[in-house]
């Protein structure tokens, strides 16, 4: 075994451990009840008694499947703007020729490079006076927000791989430019446009800070969470991290090789 | 069916010009080839003439309508391209029948279109599959599929068979060439095969750095080409030039005295192909040194140097050649050209009339 290998199988080892471990814990912590909770050290096998108890009386907490319907709601609208702006504006960037496109690249990006927290207290005023302050469509703007860079930008380079011949050919046997558009572009982009839509979701249903400053009684269950678990013993709180983790894994898992070929990892 | 005027078109990309004042007359049914090295323009010109490009200046008429402001799908034309543009997402059927769909044909007449497509270009075994499953020789016989499919007035060939191998390039040209033949379509063809341009085309119009040199048949744009270009670029090998002192109207080739064209003072360029060289005796012909010898099959192409330049000649393959050695050729006089040295224009033998470019060619 060369040491360069050595150092690959290592790295890999680190990376897994540091992902899956957390998750691990976790779920041992939601279904193993109190005492797998508290006990040290942890068990490395899942102990004989697992029991999905603690689950079910961490579903049953009142309001928990409210806000999980919030969180819903705020994700599918977060994903059909981001899809609805970014797609076109994506398009544009791939497609046309325009003074100030590396610009905007920049621009939209550097968008993701504010600090929440800066903007929390101002955002907050604002929506109170446009009355979208504790509703999930005023979360979902925020998280719009959040997810558009992604989704332009990924849909730039979605366009871009598209060879405008394809396009063009279109132009020559009927199509306008938008039906072009419609029947050539939008067919071959769409495996690639639906993974951004879901990583729009995902990132939407994961964030937290935004959407418990937004919210007050229409909250969605990451705010719920930080809000009613920060009084609940420690197992209902690995609970509700089990329970909160669960669709965002499931959701990337689905979508991971389209998210590898977005990312420009080639999949043979 | 319909005739192409390309009336004064000019194109340039900011400060580049890409065409310089082309002007272009096809006749209906006829078979144009656009042929010139990379970058002379001769796509562009073709995608003004699609409506995927507008030209800086000048109109374009097909069938003697005006359509300079009209969307490619306004044009009545069909194209194919050089990477074949083939949707990928759709079958080939779908492919096929794609312009009368989009034209909102009647199913049953897409479906009939479809299949003698289909025939002509031999892919019916194809029809149900997706253009990834096919090799790049079928994808290009779909690209042809779909533009006959429509029956155009016009079609536009952008270098379809440059992506293709040796052989089935060789095919697919005489395949082409009777299929358009027989539907008497307007064709405008663009390349930078030579031997394409010559065996397809019924006019070769040969373009360099945006300009048209020369259009004609291709027997004449072989055996009389209007400048150095033209005769450098048709035909392989190349036709040889030769740069010669002229004295009283004599120019002097080893032992031959030739009679320069009228009006020629100081020198002149002698330009006459490879296979126009004879190898004859020393008092008959000028000397040439062998440099080098590659037996090619057909023929042995021999380069070597006469009056301190290079000259290729073409001796059948039993004739006996060593590098090193010197021998005598004579030039066959019907078949030789004369250019000017400082234009590169050809100079007429006779009457010392310049051959300039031409536009119309009926």
């Amino acid at each position: 075994m060369t040491l360069r290998r050595a150092v690959f199988i290592t790295g890999i080892i680190v990376l897994s451990v540091w992902t899956l471990l957390p998750i691990y814990l976790i779920a041992l912590g939601a279904v193993g009840g109190r005492t797998v909770v508290n006990s040290w050290p942890k068990p490395f096998l899942p102990p004989a008694d697992l029991s999905f108890a603690t689950m079910r009386e961490f579903l049953d907490i009142a309001g928990v499947w409210t806000s999980a319907l919030y969180s819903v709601e705020a994700a599918v609208l977060c994903m059909a703007f981001s899809i609805l702006l970014g797609v076109p504006a994506g398009y544009a960037l791939a497609r046309f020729v325009f003074a100030g496109a590396t610009a905007y690249r920049l621009v939209v990006l550097l968008t993701r490079a504010f600090p929440v927290a800066i903007l929390a207290l101002p955002l907050t005023v604002g929506f109170i006076r446009l009355g979208l302050y504790d509703t999930p469509l005023g979360v979902s703007l925020m998280h719009t927000a959040l997810a558009l860079p992604f989704a332009v930008l990924v849909s730039a380079s979605l366009f871009q791989a598209i060879p405008k011949e394809l396009e063009e050919a279109a132009w020559v046997f009927g199509c306008s430019p938008v039906r072009a558009f419609l029947r050539v572009a939008l067919p071959l982009a769409l495996p690639g446009i639906a993974a951004t839509a879901i990583f729009a979701f995902v990132i939407s249903w994961n964030e937290v800070f935004a959407a418990s400053v937004l919210t007050v009684r229409h909250k969605t269950l990451t705010a719920y969470l930080l809000s009613v678990l920060s009084e609940s013993p420690l197992h209902v709180q690995f609970a509700g991290g089990f329970v909160l983790i669960i669709p965002s894994v499931l959701f990337i898992f689905l979508v991971r090789k389209r998210l590898f070929s977005m990312w420009g990892i080639a999949n043979r | 069916m319909a005739a192409i005027i390309i009336d004064n078109v000019a194109k340039s990309f900011g400060s580049f010009v890409a065409l310089e004042r082309v002007d272009l007359h096809v006749a209906d049914a006829e078979f144009v080839a656009l042929l010139g090295p990379s970058g002379c323009g001769k796509t562009t010109l073709l995608r003004i003439i699609a409506g995927l490009e507008t030209q800086s200046s000048g109109r374009v008429q097909i069938g003697g309508r005006d359509v300079s402001a009209l969307a490619p799908r306004k044009r009545g034309l069909a194209m194919v391209f050089q990477n074949y543009a083939v949707f990928p997402h759709m079958t080939v059927r779908q492919n096929v029948g794609f312009g009368l769909r989009m034209a909102g044909a009647e199913p049953a007449r897409i479906e009939r279109q479809v299949a003698r497509a289909a025939a002509l270009l031999h892919i019916e075994p194809n029809l149900d599959r997706y253009p990834a499953q096919l090799s790049g020789g079928q994808r290009q016989r779909v690209a042809v599929a779909r533009a006959l499919a429509i029956e155009p007035s016009v079609l536009l060939m952008d270098e379809p068979l440059s992506n293709l191998d040796a052989l089935l390039r060789l095919e697919m040209r005489a395949e082409l060439k009777s299929v358009l033949r027989e539907a008497g379509t307007t064709t405008i063809y663009v390349t930078h095969d030579q031997t394409e341009a010559m065996g397809l085309a019924d006019r070769i119009a040969v373009l360099h750095a945006g300009r048209i040199q020369q259009i004609g048949p291709p027997t004449e744009v072989y055996a009389l080409p209007a400048t150095t270009f033209v005769g450098g670029f048709v035909g392989s090998p190349p036709m040889n030039f030769l740069t010669l002192p002229v004295t009283n109207r004599q120019v002097q080739l080893g032992a031959l005295s030739l009679a320069s064209p009228a009006g020629s003072t100081g020198r002149i360029v002698l330009g006459v192909r490879p296979e126009d060289l004879q190898p004859t005796a020393a008092a008959e012909g000028f000397p040439f040194v062998v440099r080098v010898a590659e037996p090619l099959g057909s023929h042995i192409m021999l380069t070597g140097e006469s009056a301190g330049q290079r000259v290729r000649v073409i001796v059948p393959p039993e004739h006996p050649v060593r590098p090193g050695v010197t021998m005598h050729l004579r030039p066959r006089l019907d078949r030789v050209v004369w250019m000017d040295p400082a234009s590169g224009a050809a100079v007429s033998r006779g009457e010392g009339r310049k051959l300039g470019t031409e536009a119309a060619g009926d």
